[in-house]
């Protein structure tokens, strides 16, 4: 909401403080101001010049050399406007000033003429949109008198962000009421120049025809057939207006806080918007067909041409405002073309209505339509300033159209407004807020808001005035009221005592610590990208997307950290190593949410560890991803799912290479991750990329509790190694062989170790020599050699029957 | 045989060992010293063993225990030598220049706004909270009308929501965690659901249309404005430091009453050890739960009341590093991400 400093005042008995203490207050108040302007200082150096001669360009059609008196000596301007004329007043750059973009003005030729200054129109000023033309100033004016001066523009222009509550305070006079310590008691309504005040607050007793349903004068009716979507709809004939543009003072007002002026009619209009925070139409009663307003729902599929010169489609859950024929404004949000207040215009009807919030919101995203009047009509307007504003702008339009009020006010009222009374009990009001409140203390701090107070013992009752009504029902919004005009700040923070929670941890929270410690262990850095895809990277799909790229959800991590890989070599980062830990998401079925699944998944790519002097280090490979899958699956599981060789038969392999790949298994058998070596052409990579490795798990839905340790007492007996060189057939994966000799080992084989891998020349083909340390030890004794020697007998004879695993060095 | 005399033939051959280990040129040579002295059948140190049937009995454990230390001694040995040998540059083994760099391994680190996150969570955990989560595909009950934003309210349209094929919505805040919460646990509750929160906005400096959010609830009998101020004051300094001031400023949130933002003014130290305060910052929307709120759970709101909060660690972190654009957060460029690597 644009407020004006000086419009802000106008409608104060009090003197308001500087913009800055105002904004201070606001805020105060839950209101902050986002941004203070000094209108003037945007326009500093812009003075009134009035033009004294209009010669033709000697080597420019387009161009005119023009005469200027600004204050001093006439200067010489070319100018290219169309509309610029011999005695007209235009603002005027002079040399040395700055338009409110920052384009600073100098002295130029223009196709060979000298020019000193410039004339303006209404955008370069930052003033309006209309750039075809000069801005022609009117009034009584005098030449090098600054700009700002002779527009009223010599104000402060305050942005108050309004909460969606409080549509009370989308006005001048809802601003002052927050603004004032007597708040309501202090408004007052600025003097209207020319006007004879008889219409304003005393107009709510100017005669008037009431009915629920149809009121009709002189020929005109209106007839309200929704009445559970217009509680009520007024309205005043106006004869014998004139159109034309508004005087200077209505122009500032308007322009002061952004607006644009149109005509005398329309800116009265918005005028009482700005400043009551009613929203008024004006019909030109000349083309409404049959001279009758009805208020419907729309037919499906009838038509309107609004007044931002589109052409709409209304449904039949719209609300329309129609002639005998047809909708001639689409309620509260935008009136029709047809309809509109033109210079022919001579008879006006004037409208202010109260619309329902929830259908004004609902026509206006149906249409994609948001207006001043839409955005107040759906938060709610006071249903008990009705009478006052739509005479207020009846006197605006008297004093600047001239002409007069036909027949008594219409006012059709299918629903009454009630005020209604809230109790509000002191006991609660303690219990809400921590300290207790007085009845009186409680009354003198709503009553300057509108509210009155009927005190009684524990109990108080509160009638809300209509400007409150939506936002107060209930004694919880009271008790806010209080809490604020009380002030935030005069609260205490003691820390009481405080009972700590009865719900438990989460245990996906551990799970995914867990995982984070473990791989920022690894040396790999935690990535977050956002859970968008594109098509055919996801299957849940988004309604209203920022973009096509992001138009999906993720159903998979790994292309995404893929992409801030890619993104990483492009930088020229050679080691890069990301993890994510995030959600994907699969179609649910009819009706129900999607599936959500935390995941885990990485890309690694460089070397194992970082340069030095001493050696080289060597890409990260397989071995590094097996190690990092393994211990993930660790974690994850508590040692219940397993990590196997290989994909699965049937599943995608989701970009990894078949050769060197792994799967990690659960305990029912179901797949919940992969890992291994992304495939080339997957990525978009500099040729100097090494190997890029991949991982991607899925977090257990109900994770394990952590396994506790169980203590297993230190060996007191030596242990006995023993080596053997094992010549493995290519069909014998070495994790069947470990397994073997694990199993045939006998309870003292502790630990089984692989150290060394060799093929060669020598060996038969495909055959591996895997040499392997076993370590036996014994609880309570020191083993003897021929224990030992028992234990190898049995597993090289395993071995070498049930695997067909040969001996190195058997002769030995 | 005297007793004594394996034990220091033990001895002579470690030596020995040692020796020819450390006079191996090459992984071949090395590897012959290692047949020769630890070979199982042939080996030197195996054939001492063998002759320890000739021992009385009470000897024999004394000296095998022996026997394997001097084999375990000359076995790293072998791999340190085997270590050395495989280096290519000379001049690996002799460190008459200690200045050189040393040898470092890759570290890895959380993301800064984790940090953030763990960082908030461990002051609200000594204050009684844990932790809570719920799904970021929601229903529009959950993520509005259950919090007291009917649909035809514009409340519901301040956060600009991504909505889903089929009615459902991505969560525009947390809060519905509250409400999920509310209605699975036993009171009280004091819990904290960190998560991911969707919004329809473009990417700029100050926008991401994901990002962290953390919501906080508490509820039980006896919770007053008074408590909410306290908490989140206590929280404030504990995070910002004891200097920090706070300031609670009246605001709308549909599923509280009252309704606050919280902002706080932070004290540092200049350049030259001057103190100085920060402006005031926003930091995060908090209130009084709505009793509506409470009713939509099933729960009584005359006997119960509560406070809920909300704030973003992306722009908590933003505002603790210094980082100018919340897109470096997504960007995930290593040389950022190293930044905040805690050592």
């Amino acid at each position: 909401m644009n407020v004006s400093h000086r419009w802000l005042q106008a409608c104060c008995a009090e003197t308001i403080g500087s913009p800055h203490e105002i904004a201070e207050h606001l805020a105060a108040r839950g209101f902050p101001v986002e941004e203070i302007q000094d209108l003037s200082l945007r326009l500093g150096g812009i003075v009134v010049a009035q033009v004294q001669e209009v010669r033709a360009h000697p080597d420019a059609d387009r161009l005119r050399v023009c005469s200027v008196e600004a204050g001093g000596s006439p200067v010489q301007v070319v100018c290219g406007a169309p509309n610029v004329e011999p005695s007209g007043w235009y603002p005027f750059a002079p040399v040395g000033s700055s338009l409110p973009g920052g384009t600073e003005i100098r002295k130029v030729k223009l196709r060979g003429q000298t020019s000193e200054g410039m004339l303006c129109s209404e955008r370069e000023l930052g003033l309006g949109n209309d750039a075809g033309g000069l801005m022609v100033l009117s009034g009584p004016l005098k030449a090098g008198e600054p700009l700002a001066e002779a527009l009223g523009l010599d104000d402060v222009r305050l942005s108050v962000e309004v909460t969606a509550n409080r549509p009370d305070l989308l006005s001048h006079r809802g601003i002052a009421r927050e603004l004032t310590p007597k708040g309501h008691a202090s408004l007052t309504l600025p003097e209207i120049p020319g006007g004879n005040g008889r219409f304003d607050q005393t107009f709510s007793e100017h005669p008037a025809q009431v009915d629920e349903h149809e009121v009709s004068v002189d020929g005109v009716s209106i007839r309200v057939d929704a009445g559970d979507l217009c509680s009520r709809y007024l309205g005043l004939r106006l004869t014998g207006v004139r159109i034309q543009p508004s005087p200077q003072w209505l122009q500032s007002r308007l322009r002061a806080i952004g607006g644009r002026p149109i005509n005398n009619v329309v800116d009265a209009t918005n005028y009482v918007l700005y400043e009551c925070g009613q929203p008024l139409h004006a019909f030109d009663l000349a083309s409404i067909r049959g001279r009758s307003i009805v208020v419907r729902r729309a037919v499906a599929g009838e038509p309107i041409h609004t007044l931002d010169r589109e052409d709409r489609v209304l449904s039949d859950r719209m609300l329309a405002i129609c002639d005998s024929e047809r909708p001639v404004a689409v309620a509260g949000v935008m009136g029709g073309a047809e309809s509109e207040v033109s210079e022919s215009t001579e008879e006006v009807l004037l409208e202010c209505a109260l619309f329902e919030p929830g259908s004004i919101r609902s026509t206006r995203r149906a249409l994609g339509l948001s207006t001043d009047a839409s955005y107040r009509f759906e938060r709610g307007v006071d249903p008990e300033s009705m009478r006052a504003a739509i005479g207020r702008a009846a006197e605006l339009i008297l004093a600047t159209a001239g002409g007069r009020i036909e027949g008594p006010l219409m006012d059709v009222c299918p629903r009454p407004f009630a005020r209604a009374q809230v109790p509000l009990r002191l006991g609660r009001v303690e219990r809400l807020l921590g300290i207790p409140f007085e009845a009186r203390e409680v009354a003198a701090l709503l009553e300057p808001l509108g509210f009155l107070v009927d005190q009684g013992e524990d109990m108080l009752t509160v009638e809300v005035p209509g400007f409150r009504s939506y936002d107060v029902t209930r004694e919880v919004d009271l008790v806010e009221e209080i809490a604020r005009t009380y002030g935030y700040d005069a609260f205490p923070e003691t820390l009481g005592t405080f009972r700590p929670s009865a719900s438990p941890d989460h245990p996906l929270f551990r799970l995914e610590d867990a995982v984070r410690d473990e791989l920022v262990a690894s040396g790999i850095l935690e990535a977050q990208t956002p859970a968008f895809a594109s098509e055919g990277e996801g299957e849940v799909e988004i309604l209203n997307p920022v973009s096509t790229e992001e138009a999906f959800l993720r159903s998979r991590l790994l292309p995404g950290l893929q992409g801030r890989l890619e993104y990483n070599l492009r930088r020229g980062n050679r080691d890069v190593r990301l993890f994510e830990i995030g959600t994907v998401f699969r179609l649910g079925g009819r009706g129900e949410l999607p599936q959500e699944e935390t995941r885990v998944a990485a890309v690694l790519h460089g070397h194992a560890a970082p340069a030095h002097w001493t050696r080289l280090s060597p890409p990260l490979d397989v071995w590094d991803i097996k190690g990092i899958l393994n211990r993930l699956v660790g974690i994850l599981s508590g040692g219940r799912w397993t990590l196997a060789p290989g994909l699965a038969e049937g599943l995608p392999s989701d970009g990894l290479d078949r050769g060197s790949v792994f799967r990690v298994i659960d305990e029912e058998g179901a797949v919940r991750g992969v890992g291994g070596r992304l495939e080339e052409g997957e990525l978009d990579l500099p040729p100097w990329a090494l190997e890029v490795w991949a991982l991607e798990i899925a977090l257990p839905g109900e994770p394990h509790l952590p396994t506790v340790p169980n203590f297993q007492p230190l060996p007191v007996h030596q242990g006995v190694d023993r080596d053997l060189a094992l010549l493995v057939p290519g069909d014998a994966p070495v994790e069947s062989v470990l397994a073997l000799i694990r199993e045939r080992g006998g309870g003292e084989l502790r630990d089984l170790e692989v150290f060394d891998v060799y093929r060669g020349p020598e060996l038969p083909q495909g055959v591996r020599s895997v040499a392997v340390r076993l370590r036996f030890r014994a609880l309570d004794r020191t083993l003897r050699d021929q224990e030992v020697e028992d234990a190898v007998r049995e597993v090289t004879r395993a071995l070498e029957e049930e695997l067909s695993v040969g001996f190195r060095g058997k002769h030995e | 045989m005297e007793s004594g005399a394996p034990i220091e033939d033990l001895d002579a051959l470690e030596r020995e060992g040692l020796a020819a280990v450390g006079s191996a040129g090459t992984i071949e040579a090395l590897e012959q010293v290692r047949v020769e002295f630890l070979g199982r059948k042939e080996g030197r140190v195996s054939g001492l063993l063998r002759g320890m049937g000739a021992l009385a009995p009470e000897e024999r454990p004394k000296v095998g225990a022996a026997a394997n230390r001097v084999k375990e001694r000359l076995l790293s040995a072998i791999e340190a030598r085997e270590a050395v040998l495989g280096q290519t540059d000379e001049t690996v083994a002799e460190p008459e220049d200690l200045t050189l760099p040393q040898r470092n391994r890759w570290v890895g680190g959380r993301h800064p706004v984790t940090q953030v996150v763990d960082d908030l969570i461990a002051i609200f955990r000594t204050l009684g909270f844990t932790l809570a989560r719920g799904p970021e595909a929601e229903t529009e009950w959950y993520n509005f009308e259950a919090l007291n934003t009917p649909l035809d309210h514009p409340a519901a349209d301040e956060q600009d929501t991504l909505y889903l094929k089929g009615g459902n919505l991505l969560r525009s805040h947390t809060s519905p965690v509250q409400v999920r919460t509310l209605e699975r646990e036993e009171l009280p509750i004091r819990i904290l659901a960190p998560g991911t929160v969707y919004r329809r906005d473009s990417y700029d400096a100050t926008h991401t249309p994901a990002f962290m959010q953390l919501e906080g609830l508490a509820v039980d009998e006896g919770i007053s404005f008074v408590d909410l101020k306290a908490t989140l004051a206590e929280f404030a300094r504990r995070f910002w430091g004891s200097g920090t001031r706070v300031r609670f400023r009246p605001s709308f949130f549909p599923f509280t009453e009252p309704s606050a933002e919280v902002d706080v003014k932070r004290v540092y130290r200049t350049e030259d050890g001057e103190e100085a305060e920060t402006d005031w910052i926003e930091i995060m929307g908090a209130g009084m739960v709505d009793p509506a709120v409470l009713d939509a759970c099933g729960i009584d709101s005359e006997r119960y009341t509560g406070f809920a909060f909300g704030m973003g660690p992306g722009r908590i972190a933003l505002l603790r590093y210094g980082i100018p654009d919340l897109r470096l957060f997504f960007e995930n460029d290593v040389r950022f991400l190293e930044q905040f690597v805690r050592s």
